[in-house]
């Protein structure tokens, strides 16, 4: 464990914590973006440089600039109204059902035999070791993969478009 | 501690900030990015049994996180449509008002 996974672990989690309990909508979508630029720092220091890359592009870059669009589109009104917590009653139940998922998973993880002794340093996988595993054995995955994010957006432009059959000629 | 250990600890820290994100708020948009926070808790999880197990030679675990970055970004496009579908009806994005989905 070094210095630099505690930093990535402070980045990550303070800027999670301080998107979900901000009461502005815009400040918790820029925190969030820290969050998971804090996560694709996470995946360099483990050795995974593709999946970082991918995150940073698909979450910092794509995901980011989707949420901030929704959340400009969603507006009400010229001021931006503090969003408050649902009730009290609700913060505080969301409060202890995270405490107590987290107390379990706290206990399974300290009470697991995972203090493994790897003989040697791992060594990352190259991109084109993962190009070939993308085009042989995981291929089919890759296809349906493919289908599904086309079929995903085909739905998001259905579902969001506005259909006004007065205005076609 | 080994450092295993500490990984998956932060990826739960991560993981019950996001269900506190979705069940304690009642903005959708902010609902949706406690689900992508838990998302990308399991991905960190993925690349920590991947990096400290015992053939990391054998990407799988780098191949699974690229798939369910895929699905995630596919499930937030999704997810915000159907927040500004509903925004466009009911004129608003807490939850509690939109308990029908019908019309």
């Amino acid at each position: 464990m070094t210095i630099a996974l505690l930093l990535i672990a402070l980045v990550i989690l303070g800027a999670a914590a301080a998107a979900m309990l901000s009461r502005n909508l815009i400040h918790s979508a820029l925190l969030l973006v820290g969050a998971w630029a804090g996560i694709a720092a996470f995946y360099l220091w483990a050795g995974a440089e593709f999946v970082a890359f991918a995150q940073a592009l698909v979450y910092v870059g794509a995901v980011s600039m989707v949420v901030l669009f929704a959340v400009l589109l969603t507006r009400q009104g010229a001021t931006s109204a503090p969003v408050e917590f649902a009730s009290w009653r609700r913060a505080v139940l969301g409060l202890v059902v995270a405490g107590g998922v987290m107390g379990v998973l706290f206990g399974s993880i300290m009470g697991s035999p995972l203090d493994v002794r790897l003989p040697a340093p791992p060594t990352g996988i190259s991109v084109q070791q993962l190009g070939l595993l993308m085009m042989g054995p995981y291929a089919p995955a890759l296809l349906i993969v493919g289908v599904l994010l086309t079929v995903a957006l085909l739905g998001a432009i259905v579902i969001a478009a506005v259909d006004k059959p007065e205005d076609t000629p | 501690m080994s450092p295993l250990q500490f990984c998956l600890l932060l990826s739960s820290l991560l993981f019950c900030l996001g269900l506190l994100g979705a069940l304690a708020r009642s903005n959708t948009i902010l609902v949706l990015l406690g689900i992508e926070l838990m998302l990308n808790a399991a991905n960190l999880n993925l690349i920590a049994f991947w990096r400290y197990g015992p053939h990391p030679a054998i990407g799988t675990g780098v191949i699974f996180v690229l798939f369910t970055i895929a699905v995630a970004a596919a499930e937030a496009a999704v997810g915000l449509a159907f927040v500004i579908a509903v925004h466009r009806h009911r004129r608003s994005v807490r939850l509690q008002e939109a308990s029908q989905l019908k019309g």
